[in-house]
C-alpha cells in the first residue's frame, strides 16, 4: 500500500518552472530516494510536502488523505518529519531541548495547566524525556546531550537533526541530503541508522541524496529529476544506467 | 566546582537543580520578607518599584528574549494596565478583580497587536509597536472624561478585603507576592511545551513549523502574555505613583523596558531581575554623574535618554548576553580557577543555514 502519493505536482517561481508534472508514490516501509543535478527540484519537492510552498497544480496524499492545502504545522501533526540540507536547529538550546521540542505534536496539556505545572504536565514531560532518551541511545548522542547546538561540529548537528525528526515519531521521514558534510565514516554510520529507522521504527523514508554509494546501499527505489522534470523511477542500478540520467549529469 | 549527579529525569524538570540553589533562593525570599522591617521607608519604596520592574520585565522578556519578537512600545501596555485598573477601581470594582481585569484588558489588546504583527519581524515590528504606543498615548491624553487627560487621574488608595494597603509596608508585601507568582508562572511556562514552542519560533520559524509548532498561536500567545504581565505591572505602578499622566508612559519608558531585557540578558530569567535592578539604580547613577559633568552638559534635558541609548549600544556590541552573561563568565572563572580559559565562551561562527524558504 502506498503511504504517500504525489500526483502531477508542479510549481513555478516567477518564470522559473521549478517542478512540472511530477508523480510518484511511496510504499509503506520503503526507502525512496530522489536524485538529480543541482537545481533539479529535489528540495522543492520537500518544501512542497512540508507546505512551505503552495502547489500550483497537482495534489499530495498521505494515506489517501489530501494534504495539499493544510498548514505547515498540521503536516507535522500528521506524522511527516523532515531535516534540512544545511541544518536548521534551535541554535541557542541544548541537544536535549531540541529533541524535546519535537514532541510538540504529542502535547496533550493546555496552556493553563502548564502555567501551574500541574502533575500531568510533569508526567507528560517525563514520558517525552524517556522517548527522547531512546533516540539518544539509538544515535549515540549521549555525550552531546547537554551541549548547546552552536558549540557542536557540523557532523554532530546533522545527526542531532535526524534525532529531532525521529523524536516527532513520524510515519514518513524526509531527509534532505543527510550525508552532505559528513565524512566517510559518519556516512557509513548513517546508512546503518537509516536501515535501523526503517527496520526497527518502521518509518518510511524519502531521501534526497547525491552519494551514489549510500543510495545503492539503502534505497529501494530512486527517482531521478532534472530541470523540474521526472526522468525515471527504478532501482538504483536501473537509474544509474538510464541514458537520460547519464545525459543530465554528463551532457550529450 | 559542583558536579550534580543526575539519577532521575525529574532533576532536569525541577526548578532548582540542587539543594544549594534551594538554600540561596530561600534565603533571598526570607531576606526580602524581613528587609522592610529594617529599611527606611525610602528603600522599601525603591524595592517596591524594583518588583514592579521585574513584573513588567518578565512580560517583555517572554516576548523579546524567548519568542524573538521585538516590541518598542511596551509602555503602552503599562499605561493600559495602569489606567484600566485605576478607572475600574474608582468605579467600585474590588481591588483584586480590578487588578486581574486590568491585566486581561491589556492582554486582549496585546493579542490584537499580536495578530496584526504576525507578518512582521525585526525592525518592522519595532516600528509598528512604537506607533501603537504613540496611539495609546494620544488616546489617553484625548479621552478626558475617562482618563483625565493631561490634568491627570488620581488613583484611589488600594483597599483589599477592607484592609488598607496604602502604606509603603503593606504595598511592598502585595507586590512581593505578585512578583513571586509571576516569576513562578514564567518559569513553569518555560519548562513546558509552550515555552519550548516560543524558543523554537525565536531560533528558527521554519524548523518550528516543521516540528508542528503553530506560529500564529505561539506568537499571539506570546504577545498576549507579555501584554498581560506588563499591564499587571502598570496596575501596581499606578498606586505607586498615585497620579496618572500620559507623560508617565512615553517612549522613554518603552526604551527603559527594552533596556531592562537587553542589559539584563536576553533569554534568561535571571536577566529579568538583573535588568530590573539595573534600571532601578540607573537614575541614581545618572544623578551622581551630573555632579561630575560641566554645568552646560549636566543641565541638558536630553541627558537621560542619551545615557540610555549609550548603554543599550554598549551592551549590544560588547556583551549581547547582558549582565547575566557577564555573571556566568565571572562565576565560571572562580569555579574553574585556575583553569579558566578565555575561549570557553567563544561561539563558533555559524554554519550556513538552510536557504530561507520565505
Amino acid at each position: 500500500m502506498s503511504v504517500f502519493e504525489a500526483k502531477e505536482i508542479g510549481v513555478s517561481f516567477g518564470g522559473v518552472r521549478a517542478l512540472h508534472d511530477v508523480s510518484f508514490s511511496v510504499e509503506t516501509g520503503e526507502i525512496f530516494s530522489i536524485m538529480g543535478p543541482n537545481g533539479a527540484g529535489k528540495t522543492t519537492v520537500f518544501n512542497l510536502i512540508s507546505r512551505f510552498y503552495d502547489l500550483d497544480h497537482g495534489d499530495l496524499y498521505l494515506n489517501g488523505e489530501n494534504i495539499s492545502k493544510i498548514s505547515p504545522h498540521e503536516v507535522a501533526a500528521r506524522g511527516i518529519a523532515r531535516t534540512f540540507q544545511n541544518t536548521e536547529l534551535f541554535e541557542n538550546e541544548t541537544v536535549l531541548q531540541n529533541l524535546l521540542t519535537a514532541h510538540h505534536t504529542h502535547r496533550r496539556t493546555s496552556f493553563l495547566s502548564e502555567m501551574f505545572f500541574l502533575p500531568k504536565v510533569r508526567r507528560q514531560d517525563l514520558s517525552f524525556r524517556e522517548k527522547v532518551e531512546d533516540i539518544i541511545d539509538l544515535l549515540d548522542l549521549q555525550s552531546y546531550r547537554d551541549q548547546r547546538i552552536d558549540a557542536l561540529p557540523f557532523g554532530a548537528r546533522k545527526i542531532v537533526e535526524l534525532g529531532r525528526a525521529l523524536s516527532l515519531e513520524p510515519e514518513l521521514l524526509l531527509l534532505d541530503e543527510p550525508s552532505s558534510g559528513l565524512n566517510p565514516e559518519e556516512t557509513e554510520d548513517l546508512s546503518f541508522w537509516i536501515e535501523d529507522i526503517k527496520e526497527e521504527l518502521g518509518v518510511t523514508v524519502i531521501m534526497v541524496e547525491h552519494d551514489m554509494n549510500l543510495l545503492g546501499q539503502v534505497s529501494g527505489r530512486v527517482m531521478a529529476l532534472n530541470d523540474g522534470e521526472l526522468l525515471t523511477i527504478g532501482t538504483p542500478e536501473e537509474v544509474r544506467e538510464h541514458p537520460d540520467v547519464i545525459n543530465a549529469y554528463l551532457g550529450e | 566546582m559542583r558536579f550534580v549527579l543526575k539519577t532521575n529525569y525529574t532533576q532536569d524538570i525541577n526548578l532548582f537543580l540542587h539543594n544549594g540553589q534551594r538554600f540561596w533562593y530561600g534565603l533571598l525570599i526570607a531576606a526580602l520578607i524581613v528587609a522592610p522591617f529594617f529599611l527606611e521607608n525610602f528603600y522599601v519604596g525603591e524595592l517596591t518599584y524594583l518588583f514592579i520592574w521585574v513584573i513588567a520585565g518578565a512580560g517583555l522578556m517572554l516576548l523579546i528574549g524567548y519568542t524573538g519578537l521585538v516590541s518598542m512600545g511596551h509602555a503602552a501596555f503599562m499605561a493600559i494596565g495602569a489606567y484600566a485598573h485605576a478607572v475600574l477601581f474608582k468605579l467600585g470594582v474590588p481591588f483584586l478583580p480590578s487588578l486581574l481585569m486590568a491585566a486581561l484588558i491589556s492582554g486582549l489588546l496585546g493579542a490584537i497587536i499580536g495578530v496584526a504583527a504576525l507578518r512582521m519581524t525585526g525592525i518592522y515590528l519595532a516600528v509598528a509597536t512604537i506607533s501603537f504606543a504613540f496611539i495609546i498615548e494620544k488616546v489617553i491624553s484625548a479621552w478626558r472624561p475617562v482618563t483625565g487627560g493631561h490634568r491627570g487621574f488620581i488613583v484611589p488608595e488600594p483597599v483589599m478585603f477592607g484592609l488598607d494597603f496604602g502604606s509603603d509596608l503593606a504595598f511592598y508585601f502585595l507586590c512581593l507576592v505578585v512578583v513571586i507568582a509571576v516569576m513562578l508562572v514564567v518559569m513553569n511556562l518555560l519548562r513546558s511545551p509552550t515555552g519550548r514552542a516560543m524558543v523554537a519560533v525565536r531560533d528558527s520559524e521554519i524548523s518550528a513549523q516543521a516540528m508542528g509548532v503553530n506560529l500564529v498561536q505561539t506568537k499571539t500567545l506570546a504577545f498576549t502574555l507579555s501584554a498581560a504581565f506588563t499591564g499587571l505591572a502598570g496596575a501596581l505602578y499606578s498606586h505607586k505613583i498615585g497620579m496618572l499622566f500620559p507623560e508617565n508612559f512615553t517612549i522613554i519608558l518603552s526604551i527603559k523596558l527594552l533596556m531592562l531585557v537587553v542589559v539584563g540578558g536576553l533569554g534568561s530569567v535571571h536577566g529579568i531581575v538583573f535588568g530590573a535592578v539595573f534600571i532601578s539604580i540607573l537614575p541614581q547613577l545618572i544623578a551622581i554623574l551630573r555632579d561630575f559633568l560641566p554645568t552646560w552638559l549636566a543641565q541638558r534635558r536630553g541627558l537621560e535618554p542619551l545615557v540610555f541609548g549609550a548603554i543599550l549600544m554598549f551592551f549590544l556590541m560588547f556583551e549581547p548576553l547582558g549582565l547575566y552573561g557577564r555573571w556566568v563568565k565571572i562565576r565560571s572563572y572562580f569555579t574553574q580557577f585556575p583553569l579558566y580559559r578565555k575561549s570557553t565562551f567563544k561561539r563558533q561562527k555559524s554554519y550556513l543555514r538552510t536557504e530561507r524558504v520565505h
